[in-house]
């Protein structure tokens, strides 16, 4: 009893020092709204309006067509025109364009053999993206050459739960879990060490208050401040950018609560070898690093090399988008997606015991 | 638990040692603190004053010997002892960015103190200390006597059998420290023991008994009176002449072992083995300098401090 009331001493005071310290209170919101409306709008991974220049050589009327039909996709905009490959080349090199379509004199005469390319599409290949871009309108269907049954091609493509292919629904939620695991691990590991920076754990650890009772009491009210950056995440996503949120909302403020319980933990563990804030802050960015890279939100999971992927079971991060992807835009529920759960609660068990047994209430 | 008797030491420490990797901060310390009184371990900067209060209140962990506090094995019991003791440390150590009222609040709370007793205590320590005009300034805004007092107050909130501080004066002005001490002899009188360590005279001379450190080792120990009437050295005192000369001639000499001024005195202490320190002295400045007027004169702490940390010095030569 005497226990949990010094816990609630320990977390109101911390509240009281939160809500005084401009800084961290900034950051609490202003994180995760720079870095919505940074993936939201900036970081645009839809591709539109490429530079696109043409040198159609054959000039016949089923060319002209196929430049129209090409410029409707809006995936590339024609800014120029080129007489031949050569210019077209010249306007790559010098970045004009990123992608050339030139379709040579004799346009009409590919067209009815199914076996040759009618035209050719220049791709600008530095950009990645671009690239991948340029491959899908190459295989695109046109009324320039209408798709024979033979030729139909074998695999049709079918795209679920994002079927706009938007890149907002693909990154907001698992923003939800990158900002969680930024914002978690380095407010825990700062709010610890800087006790210790400023002499204040000195003094406490010549209390009775136990260290459990100490690391929960500051590690509660920072739950209760990862919900409610969930919900900014979540209300600026459907807002802005309509995010379907396709699951329970219950379901998913539970999945936030473990994945939030999991990182705080981590961050504990950080302060307990941390001697400075500014440690505790590098500590936090190996932890980050790998995160984003790694955990799935960024680059496709399987195509990760098999030692990374076993590496990134460790990030709580790849555990948290499987949750957060298949409740939000799958409508997963809570007991279809057990595993990722345990494993959450597992890390924070591990860590939660770490942190527990490295933290002496002594100074050496 | 076995609650020491006023009869009874507070603290028994023996054979304390304490090594940081190659250095040893704190060498076979024996200890008997006495109940109800103020204690203090005095000692220049690094001689293993906060070592050693930190190893009382279990903060440290001794690399050798044994430790009873308040009858309790420590680092063993630290967590038990933890119930009975107030420890200031010499960095200030509670929150800046709360205020004088929730900084006690919340020690109060940290304590285990119920409603009631904190309701009590609080006003009890806002009205002795002086604070209630204060409540709401935030603790980093205080100065430093008000957050020496705040300081106080949080750490005897639960009424501790012991209370420790390290260098608590070290940032306060001479009248502050007076009241300062005032506070403490008050607590003394309802039974407190007080372990303080400082490195002025004047302090040191306030303690019902002394603990003088020096590189980790204990170079003398007693009430500060029987320190000053057993001193091994002689104190004479020059004047008249010219100091600076007569500082240079006595330089080096036998039997000197050490020379401070005083404005126009030079403070001079003689190894205790001369049997007539003025004759000596006299001596030592050659035909030259017979004007000068030499006195032996009492002993004061710093005295005993300067011989007792030199006479260790030559024994580690």
């Amino acid at each position: 009893m005497r226990g949990i009331k010094r816990m609630l001493a320990v977390a109101g005071k911390e509240v009281r020092q939160l809500a005084r310290d401009r800084l961290t209170g900034g950051m609490v919101v202003g994180i995760p709204l720079i870095m919505i409306l940074l993936f939201g709008y900036a970081i645009n991974m839809d591709v539109r309006h490429l530079r696109l220049g043409i040198a159609d050589q054959a000039d016949t009327q089923r060319s002209r067509m196929l430049v129209a039909d090409i410029q409707a996709t809006q995936i590339v905009d024609a800014i120029t025109m080129a007489r031949d490959g050569a210019e077209l080349e010249e306007l790559l090199r010098r970045g004009d364009i990123v992608v050339g379509l030139l379709l040579p004199a004799d346009f009409e005469r590919r067209l009815t053999d199914p076996t040759r390319n009618a035209g050719q599409l220049m791709i600008d290949g530095a950009d990645p993206i671009v690239q991948g871009v340029a491959q899908a309108l190459a295989n695109m269907p046109f009324a320039a050459r209408p798709p024979q049954p033979a030729a139909a091609s074998l695999l049709a493509v079918r795209t679920f739960y994002n079927p706009e292919g938007r890149s907002a629904v693909q990154v907001v939620p698992g923003l939800i879990g990158l900002i969680l695991s930024f914002t978690m691990v380095l407010f825990t590991a700062v709010a610890i060490v800087r006790e210790r920076e400023r002499g204040n754990l000195e003094m406490l650890i010549t209390t009775p208050i136990r260290t459990i009772e100490l690391m929960a009491g500051k590690v509660m009210p920072y739950i209760l401040i990862g919900l409610l950056q969930v919900t900014l995440i979540l209300v600026v996503g459907i807002w802005l950018f309509d995010v379907p949120l396709v699951g329970s909302i219950l379901d998913l403020y539970i999945a936030a609560s473990a994945f939030i319980a999991a990182t705080l933990s981590i961050g504990l563990l950080i302060s307990t070898f941390a001697q400075t804030q500014f440690q505790a802050m590098q500590m936090t960015f190996f932890v980050i690093m790998p995160s984003i890279l790694l955990s799935g939100f960024v680059f496709p999971f399987d195509g990760m090399p098999v030692a990374a992927q076993i590496a990134a079971q460790i990030l709580p991060l790849t555990h948290f988008l499987l949750l957060v992807r298949g409740i939000v835009l799958k409508g997963a529920e809570l007991g279809e997606l057990l595993a990722p759960m345990r494993n959450l609660g597992i890390m924070f068990a591990i860590a939660m015991t770490i942190s527990i047994l490295r933290f002496r209430k002594r100074l050496d | 638990m076995t609650e020491s008797t006023p009869a009874g030491p507070a603290i028994v420490a023996e054979h304390l040692t304490r090594r940081f990797g190659q250095v040893t901060a704190v060498a076979n310390v024996n200890l008997q603190i006495p109940t109800a009184q103020i204690y203090g371990f005095l000692g220049p900067n690094g001689s293993g004053k906060s070592t050693t209060i930190r190893m009382l209140c279990g903060l440290l962990k001794p690399s050798d010997g044994r430790v009873h506090v308040l009858g309790h094995e420590v680092p063993r019991d630290a967590e038990a002892l933890r119930m009975h003791i107030g420890y200031m440390s010499q960095q200030f150590s509670l929150y800046k960015d709360l205020s004088v009222a929730e900084n006690l609040e919340f020690m109060a709370k940290i304590q285990g103190l119920d409603r009631r007793a904190r309701r009590t205590r609080i006003d009890e320590c806002l009205t002795r200390y002086d604070l209630g005009r204060l409540l709401t300034q935030r603790a980093g805004s205080l100065s430093g006597g008000e957050r020496q007092r705040l300081a106080l107050a949080c750490a005897i909130l639960h009424r501790p059998a012991l209370l420790l501080l390290d260098e608590p004066t070290s940032a306060v002005d001479p009248q502050t420290r007076r009241d300062f001490w005032e506070s403490l002899f008050e607590l003394i009188d309802q039974g407190t023991t007080i372990l303080v360590s400082t490195h002025y005279m004047d302090e040191a001379e306030r303690c019902h008994r002394l603990c003088i450190l020096d590189h980790g080792r204990v170079v003398g120990e007693g009430e500060p009176q029987q320190l000053i009437d057993d001193i091994d050295a002689h104190v004479v005192e020059i004047s008249n002449g010219d100091l600076r000369r007569v500082r240079r001639a006595l330089e080096g000499s036998a039997g000197v072992r050490s020379i401070a001024q005083l404005g126009s005195r030079l403070h001079v202490l003689m190894d205790h083995r001369t049997t007539d320190p003025v004759a000596s002295a006299r001596e030592a400045l050659g035909g030259e300098h017979e004007h000068v007027a030499i006195n032996v004169v009492r002993a004061g702490l710093e005295d005993v401090f300067v011989a007792a940390t030199g006479a260790a010095t030559e024994a580690a030569d």
